[in-house]
């Protein structure tokens, strides 16, 4: 029956949240007693083995001009063709941006039920119980379904990686679906040489308290150091000190990294409705009433401008000595 | 050019979240409710398309009569009528069968959902109702330009932007890009007189199973009180050891 799991590329490569799916998908597969499929949809360059070291049993590679860009109409199609010949029940996918599109789709066209953002192995499997986020990290629901077969996303960084050291078989799906001649990809800009702000696990945000753009530099250098995304609260990107594809909150983008630094950030609701899933949040503020410090495990108050330097170097030294 | 603007009712974005019964109910006592904040840029996108292009704009809502005054908070907002699903909104594809009932037949340009409601934030439903409909889907949509039958559309990938062009009907999943927050329009006193002889029809619910259930709500553990510390050195020690941040 075996639990398929989308193994997501980016440019050919394995995505590294992929490597969290397939470990997500290998939990599963294991309390249910079968095997893990990962469905590789589009042209790739990665070895499709490197799965088997996350738990994947079997990788299915499904090419073709239909699959040359990205639409999920028709990736979906592919992936429940797959499911369906491997008789699958659950299908595992990540929610990334790609990810939150096929998943809805392919729940109808695999007559599948949809439980999306989980954020922690099912707790159940007949019925198949999950928990997941809610009312933008103010709540936590179990969720439960009775069908048969179930399409589950989890949110990215929530669960990690495990390796687990196995090795997969690689085979080819000769799908069906045709290309969607109503959908042309015309054009596809993605920050080089940064980690998408989706995927990053730790990652340095700042906000008004920088007082103007040039100010960015000490920021930058604390993410570099770190090895960190870089991020930004909504008044800096609504002035346009900081592009809107760095703002993180509810109307911006949400982001569930191990760390979150902000750095002259007041907290507004908003923004921490984006935030909150981060699992340790350090708040720097002049402010000791900051809203933030309310949702922080650590928080310096102090000046950003003397605080930020010192802490890049603090961490410089401290990687210095690992 | 016909738009369906989908609308969601959801809790006020600065709500008290709270669960009753036994934790099996959202506690709705003392919640103001509210456009989803992400339909709201969806239905600004499609009211200046109304005015660029001509055509109509219709709301829609699945819920019962508790949540007509957010449909005529869209209508007041400059949407020309409102359709009601009678039903109560049990899961995103029970949702997704019932506007997929009404748009079915509608002869739809364009229709719009939020990327998500703020209150489950499944971001299920804009997704379903296309692959229900078999019409080209984008998600979360942050940029549309229509001229004659062709979208334009961007959309936000991880650590980016994608652009596509899309023949209509199609259906998207917005967000702010769709408009700036700044020309998101809010009802006037001439919008809210005539939203109050709008058109609001209420139609009966077809038969559709919902495929999931919410079983049980809990809040967040609390946190514990912030840990302040004074040293730059002390945060990167305790980031180690006892955060396993880094």
């Amino acid at each position: 029956m075996a639990v398929i799991v989308f193994a997501e590329s980016w440019e050919g490569k394995f995505k590294k949240i992929t490597n969290e799916a397939v470990s997500y998908a290998h939990g599963l597969a294991e309390a249910e007693g079968t095997n893990v499929i990962a469905v590789a949809v589009g042209a790739l360059e990665s070895d499709p083995a490197e799965l088997g070291k996350y738990g994947a049993s079997e990788v299915v590679t499904v090419e073709g001009d239909a699959f040359a860009s990205f639409n999920a109409s028709v990736w979906a199609t592919a992936i429940a063709e797959v499911a369906e010949a491997k008789g699958a029940k659950h299908i595992v996918l990540s929610g990334t941006n790609n990810g939150k599109m096929i998943g809805p789709m392919l729940s109808v066209k695999a007559g599948a039920s949809y439980i999306s953002n989980a954020i922690d192995i099912p707790s159940n499997f007949a019925p198949f119980t999950v928990r997941r986020n809610a009312f933008s990290n103010k709540g936590l629901v179990d969720y439960q379904t009775n069908a048969e077969k179930v399409v589950v996303s989890i949110v990215p960084n929530a669960l990690g990686v495990k390796e687990t050291g196995g090795s997969a078989s690689v085979s080819s799906h000769s799908s069906s679906a045709a290309a969607d001649s109503r959908v042309n990809v015309i054009d596809v800009d993605r920050v080089k040489g940064k980690i998408p702000l989706p995927e990053a696990d730790l990652v340095v945000s700042a906000g008004r308290g920088m007082k103007a753009p040039e100010n960015w530099t000490m920021i930058e250098e604390l993410a570099d150091v770190l090895g960190a995304g870089t991020a930004c609260s909504k008044p800096v990107s609504d002035i346009g000190w900081r592009p809107h594809s760095e703002h993180v909150g509810q109307t911006g983008i949400q982001i569930n990294p191990s760390l979150y630094i902000a750095v002259g950030i007041s907290g507004a609701i908003q923004h921490l409705a984006g935030v909150s899933g981060s699992k340790t949040i350090v708040v720097i503020n002049n402010d000791p009433e900051a809203p933030f410090f309310k949702a922080a495990d650590y928080g310096i108050v102090g000046d950003a401008f003397e605080v930020v330097p010192k802490l890049t170097e603090a961490l410089k030294s401290f990687k210095a000595n690992q | 050019m016909k738009i369906l603007v989908c609308i969601s009712h959801v809790p006020d974005t600065t709500s008290k979240i709270n669960f009753v019964n036994d934790n099996t109910e959202f506690d709705t006592n003392g919640v103001q409710f509210i456009i989803n904040p992400y339909d709201e840029f969806g239905l600004t996108k499609a009211i200046q398309l109304k005015e660029a292009n001509g055509g109509t704009v219709t709301a829609i809502n699945v819920g019962d009569a508790t949540t007509e005054p957010t449909l005529r908070k869209a209508l007041a907002i400059g949407a020309d009528d409102a359709i009601r699903v009678n039903a109560n909104p049990t899961d995103a594809y029970f949702v997704a069968e019932q506007l997929a009932a009404v748009a079915k037949d509608g002869g739809y340009d364009l229709i719009i959902c939020g990327q998500e409601s703020i209150d489950y934030n499944g971001g299920q439903v804009g997704g379903m109702l296309a692959a229900l409909l078999d019409l080209p889907f984008a998600s979360p949509c942050v940029g549309l330009d229509i001229d004659g039958s062709t979208a334009t559309v961007l959309r936000e990938i991880d650590g980016g932007k994608e652009k596509s062009t899309m023949s209509l009907p199609i259906v998207l999943g917005g967000k702010k890009g769709l408009v700036e927050e700044k020309d998101l329009r809010i009802p006037n006193m001439r919008g809210i007189m005539t939203a109050r002889t709008k058109p609001l029809a209420t139609v009966e619910a077809v038969s559709a199973d919902a495929r999931t259930t919410a079983v049980k709500f809990e809040k967040p553990a609390a946190k514990a009180a912030v840990k302040l510390v004074d040293s730059a050195e002390e945060l990167v020690q305790l980031l180690h050891n006892e955060a396993k941040a880094i």
